[in-house]
């Protein structure tokens, strides 16, 4: 076993559920890496997941974690990082749990840009339910619920993210997983509201369902999709077509949630009136 | 080095597949084994993919 496994999973709860080639366990393993590489505090980081195959992650992991209710975990989080500043927050959401149920959650925290990290799961399903279409299913996918062929356009992650507020986004995929972890790495040290997209596979719950082949066949197709935001800087547009952009797609500055708060707070405690 | 922890293999693939120097194969079992070590030049991709973490690879 690894030194990263070792030292920052629960290791008597390994072999974890997820199927055969589920992307999950890469995402989490960058994860796992990122917070290596940044030598954060075990005991000072607290992981926060929803409900889905990806949530079931924070059972896995060797920091404080809840595994909260569908679509909740910022929610919680954004309690936690209120009454605990000094904690590194991260949340651990599926497509599904992030922008279906959660997604008001999701603008909001964004919009407060509270520094919290947000590694969203995307394997374009519901995989926990059985394959249901989410947000991020793709238009034409099939799913249990659109055997016919999805008839709805997907979110774009980073757009939502962006419009929304966040000043750290970005996208990666299982495949480039030297990448992913540092991306993760640098949403983490970002102070502010960051989010980073991780393109995973489904290969029972959607896969199968879309006749995509095995597990390392949609890592192929995450490969080809993929194109970075530097190469495709210098591409023109009709290059683009059908691919997606991969990398830290934006970044900002901007006054931070809790440290707002915190002042509202020594103001009032230093006896002072707010203006 | 690559080590495989058969406790933990799922037999996805994955590794089999992306190894630059095609250095690993599924054995009857469906899990993960190293059929040409020699090859193995550590760069540790298959330990990076692993969804399963059952690969550490020694430098
Ligand atoms: C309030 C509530 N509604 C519905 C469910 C059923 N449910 C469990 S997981 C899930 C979807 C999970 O999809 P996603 O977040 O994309 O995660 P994945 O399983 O694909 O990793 C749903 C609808 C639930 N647990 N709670
Ligand atoms: S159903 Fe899909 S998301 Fe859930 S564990 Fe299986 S492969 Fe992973
Ligand atoms: S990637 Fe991991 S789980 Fe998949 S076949 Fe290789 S060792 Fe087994």
């Amino acid at each position: 076993m690894n030194e990263i496994i070792k030292k920052y999973f629960r290791n008597n709860k390994l072999p974890h559920i997820w199927c055969p080639g589920c992307g999950n366990g890469i995402v989490l393993g960058a994860l796992a890496r990122a917070v290596d590489k940044l030598g954060l505090d075990q005991n000072k980081t607290a992981v926060i997941s929803g409900i889905g195959c990806s949530s079931r992650s924070t059972g896995y992991l060797d920091f404080d974690t809840i595994h909260t209710a569908h679509g909740r975990a910022l929610t919680f989080a954004t309690g936690l990082k209120l009454a605990r500043p000094e904690l590194n927050v991260i949340v651990i959401t599926g497509d599904g749990d992030c922008t279906a149920i959660g997604g008001n959650h999701f603008i909001h925290a964004a919009r407060r840009n509270i520094d919290i990290t947000t590694v969203i799961f995307n394997n374009n399903i519901y995989g926990m339910t059985g394959g249901q279409y989410s947000p991020l299913t793709p238009t034409k996918g099939k799913s249990t619920t659109s055997p016919y062929g999805h008839i709805e356009k997907p979110f774009d992650i980073p757009e939502l993210a962006i419009a929304a507020g966040a000043t750290y986004v970005a996208r990666g995929t299982t495949y480039h997983t030297m990448e992913l972890s540092k991306l993760i790495a640098n949403a983490i040290e970002h102070k502010g509201f960051s989010v980073v997209e991780a393109l995973s596979s489904c290969p029972i719950s959607f896969g199968r369902q879309n006749k995509l082949g095995n597990a390392p066949s949609m890592m192929k197709l995450l490969k080809e999709k993929a194109i970075s935001i530097k190469a495709a800087e210098k591409l023109p547009p009709e290059k683009l077509a059908g691919k997606y952009l991969i990398g830290e797609l934006f970044r900002k500055q901007l006054p931070e949630y809790t440290e707002e708060y915190q002042k509202i707070i020594n103001n009032l405690t230093e006896g002072g009136q707010m203006q | 080095m690559v080590v495989i922890n058969e406790k933990l293999c799922k037999g996805c693939l994955i590794c089999v597949e992306f190894c630059p120097k095609n250095v690993l194969s599924l054995n009857k079992l469906q899990k993960a084994t190293v059929k040409n070590s020699e090859n193995c030049i550590s760069c540790g991709l298959c330990e990076l993919r692993c969804p399963d973490y059952a690969i550490t690879v020694r430098k």
